[in-house]
């Protein structure tokens, strides 16, 4: 039983830890499909998750912490828009640049703010997303197997796990069962296509990276008001890279994403858990090593394990009108 | 007097200093087939473009259906009934046939019904025109003459009145551009108008009812199709008289320079493509390899140039052999004195992004001429490639410019005067005019047979029929990766013809 418990405890930090790579994978997806690449989903998310928690804990309310994280992660999608879309500019120089800015200016805005290093004041309980307790979650608490499924795994979270966790379905329709999403599909693949069909390429192509900015920020809004009390410098991690990786991993497509995603996020809770456990046969191992399993693991897998990932055609090249 | 279904008036466009179209006037009759012929870079596409409303021209007005009209952007020629047929199909390679139909035009948000509705129209469409080809296909895996297709019905799911088709066979094989002269003439018959853009002046002839000219930007004439012959015409497009056939004497074989024997090649699938072909090429002649495209010519040439492995096989070259393992180097092949223009001059023979100048010396960058101590001798290299400018008429003339921006003939151009200039022994030119407009055809021809009068072995390869018959001293045809016949230049070409078709080997074999 004890075994039990600990596989129920390590997927239930697998859900927590995927989330926000789940959200920035899906942010990745639509700006990729229509044919943008977005190195810069780890910016977007950072500054997501400072205004998300500075403005929660200025104005006391959670939602208006979402909401200014979801707008200020747009509005650095749209500066990435202008550079690469309007002025055709290096789609992976104006990604960094974003992730620089994010970096520095988080910091120092935070620094200015809340003087307490970069950090923002810790949030209370009402300025954070509380976990949603499903009806009948404590009652069936003690029955085997099935309880402790429902009630740790499925109940429990916060309604951004929901929200992320639905935006899985919720994007494979848009991308496969909507005009918006064939048109954002043929953008990434053929832009000259969509420019003859009589579609503008660049307002499509903007609208895809509205909604990539709407999941940054919502991705960087769970890192700093639900899995942390706060903002803290640099909270993201390099997450945005790991979602990056797995989106290649997943071949573009949501439901890919998504087990790549918990696959990761499941590599990173093993890892914490197996933290100064002694293994059978091995022993003790460094903390070092547990810690960078997942990032061997990724090398792995993106290395040898899922063949041909075949990116959208047009991606990372502006779309300049033929002579 | 019919209605015209368009009118050009004074149409003016520049990119810069260029100036594609100068007061263009234009007036093209409901339900006809109006040609438009002229070199490359005279400002065909450019015009249609312009019709097309993906340029806006500079000044001058457009009329559809006798009514002004204001098209800025494909939508409003869409709106307009204007279809177009790029010449480089706008498709999307990993869509379905449906997709791509109703891509920009669906009549939904939700697909599933703007799909329902596409699959009954196109149904329709299909039983009207005889356009026939699976809706639920993948693009990519369509040939290009049902890729060209789905391009053609997408225009007409948008209703489109009037069709315009830019090079439509630049990729076709014959029996592709048969099938479309014949859906053309159907769409006609419903009362379309149809544009036909091309610089080749037999299709011109056999399927258009008026025909107009345009040279540098300027429309030069039109005329009625029956009421003017391919010489009058060609000499509009050029502006002076052109020799369709090239004059030449008679050929002075000599020794065996390239000698093939028993070459067999398969391709990636493991598919064998040529299969046992022998020959021989000596000095002072031209070898022509006339078929169908398709039937091993290409992989022939691969391998003969030493870039594609043979099966089994040999290729002496002044009777020492070729290594046929794929791994040949290059360099050492040209030392050896073979030279090679590639069929795909674009991928194989050139790199679009070097200035002309380094494109010009490319693969033979060591030669003592080009170099000085370790580096390029960027001054001899200047030099020589504005003498080739000179001597091969390459246009513009500017050794400085990006390859790229140069039309596809004298891009042609480049690399014929790279090799030959390297006064090879032995030269192999794989579709020496593919894309290449009639005065550089003319030009290019003649060159080839300087280089035959100069005693040096050429084989030439191509699918233009006239093309092989005008250069070569010998004609081998090939069909499925055998050699099936061997002719002299005084072959008609209705025996060719039937030689490429393999009639004569099935009859034989029965």
């Amino acid at each position: 039983m004890d075994l039990f418990n600990a596989i129920i405890q390590v997927l239930d930090s697998t859900i927590r830890l995927s989330v926000p790579l789940l959200l920035a994978c899906l942010a990745g997806l639509y700006s990729e499909r229509a044919g943008i690449f977005d190195i810069g989903l780890e910016g977007k998310m950072l500054v997501g998750a400072f205004a998300g928690a500075a403005s929660a804990s200025v104005f006391h309310s959670a939602y208006i912490g979402l909401g200014m994280a979801i707008l200020i992660s747009v509005a650095f999608a749209l500066i990435h828009g202008f550079a690469s879309i309007t002025h055709r500019g290096n789609q992976i120089v104006s990604g960094v640049a974003i992730n620089f800015i994010a970096a520095g200016s988080t910091i120092m805005l935070g620094q200015a703010w809340f003087q307490q290093g970069g950090r923002t004041p810790a949030l209370a309980s009402d300025e954070r997303f509380g976990a949603i307790i499903w009806p009948g979650a404590d009652a069936v608490r003690g029955v085997p197997i099935l309880g402790p499924i429902y009630s740790e795994l499925i109940s429990g979270h916060s309604v951004l796990v929901y929200v992320a966790f639905l935006a899985v379905p919720f994007t494979w329709w848009v991308l496969f069962r909507t005009r918006f999403g064939l048109r954002m599909r043929a953008v990434g693949e053929n832009p000259a296509a969509v420019d003859t069909a009589g579609i503008s390429v660049a307002w499509l192509r903007y609208r895809a990276l509205i909604c990539t900015g709407v999941l940054t920020g919502i991705a960087g809004a769970y890192l700093s008001m639900v899995q942390n009390g706060g903002f803290v410098k640099d909270m993201t991690a390099g997450k945005g890279y790991i979602a990056l990786a797995a989106l290649i991993f997943a071949k573009w497509k949501p439901v890919n994403a998504m087990f790549a995603c918990l696959l990761f996020g499941f590599l990173d809770a093993l890892s914490i858990r197996l933290q100064g456990t002694p293994l059978p046969l091995i022993g003790k191992v460094p903390v070092q090593l547990m810690q960078a399993l997942p990032y061997i693991l990724t090398v792995i897998l993106l290395a040898g394990f899922i063949g041909k990932a075949i990116p959208p055609r047009a991606g990372g090249v502006p779309y300049v009108k033929e002579r | 007097m019919a209605q015209a279904a368009i009118e050009l008036i004074g149409i003016n466009k520049s990119f810069g200093a260029v100036r594609a179209n100068r007061d263009i006037n234009l007036e093209i009759a409901r339900g006809t087939i109006h040609g438009i012929v002229g070199e490359n870079g005279a400002g065909k596409s450019t015009l249609m473009s312009i019709l097309y409303g993906f340029y806006q021209a500079d000044s001058g007005e457009i009329r559809v259906g006798g009514q002004p009209a204001s098209i800025k952007s494909p939508n409003d020629a869409i709106a307009l009934g204007i279809g177009m047929v790029h010449q480089h199909f706008m498709l999307v390679d990993n869509f379905t046939v449906l997709e791509n139909v109703i891509l920009g035009a669906e009549s939904d948000a939700l697909l599933k019904k703007s799909i329902a509705k596409a699959r009954s129209e196109l149904e329709r469409l299909e039983r009207e025109y005889g356009l026939e080809v699976d809706p639920d296909a993948i693009i990519e895996e369509l040939p290009v003459g049902l890729q060209q297709r789905v391009e053609i019905l997408k225009a007409l799911y948008r209703g489109a009145e009037i069709l315009i088709l830019d090079e439509p066979t630049g990729v076709l094989t014959p029996a592709e551009a048969d099938h479309l002269f014949r859906i053309l003439r159907q769409l006609k018959e419903q009362g379309k108008t149809i544009v036909l853009i091309t610089h080749k002046l037999r299709e011109i002839m056999a399927i258009t009812d008026t025909v107009s000219v345009m040279r540098q930007g300027t429309m030069v004439a039109t005329r009625q199709t029956t009421k003017t012959t391919v010489g009058e015409l060609a000499e509009l497009m050029v502006g002076r008289r052109v020799l369709l056939r090239v004059e030449k004497g008679e050929a002075e074989a000599g020794g065996v320079k390239l000698a093939v024997k028993n070459l067999t090649v398969r391709d990636s699938r493991g598919v064998t493509m040529v299969d046992d072909v022998s020959f021989d090429v000596r000095a002072g002649e031209i070898v022509g390899i006339a078929g169908v495209a398709g039937n091993g010519q290409s992989e022939m040439l691969e391998a003969i140039s030493g870039i594609r492995r043979a099966v089994s096989g040999s290729v002496m070259l002044d009777g020492k052999p070729i290594d046929l393992t794929g791994a040949a180097d290059p360099g050492e092949l040209r030392d050896r004195g073979l030279a090679h223009v590639p069929e795909d001059r674009h991928h194989v023979g050139l790199v679009l992004a070097f200035e002309e100048n380094e494109n010009s010396i490319l693969g033979y960058h060591d030669d003592p001429r080009y170099v000085r101590g370790p580096f390029l001798d960027i001054d001899a290299i200047r030099d020589d490639a504005r003498d080739k400018i000179a001597k091969y008429d390459i246009r513009p003339a500017d050794c400085r410019l990006k390859t790229a921006n140069f039309s596809g003939g004298n891009q042609q151009k480049i690399v014929l005067a790279r090799e030959m200039e390297q006064d090879p022994g032995v030269l192999i030119v794989g579709q020496p005019t593919r894309g290449v407009d009639v005065g550089a055809i003319e030009f290019i021809h003649k060159r080839l047979i300087a280089m035959r009068d100069q005693g040096k072995a050429v084989l030439v390869v191509s699918v233009e029929l006239d093309e092989i018959r005008s250069l070569s001293d010998r004609i081998l045809v090939m069909f499925a990766g055998r050699i099936v016949g061997e002719r002299g230049p005084e072959a008609s070409e209705g025996e060719l013809g039937l030689l490429m078709a393999g009639v004569e080997q099935r009859e034989a074999a029965e």
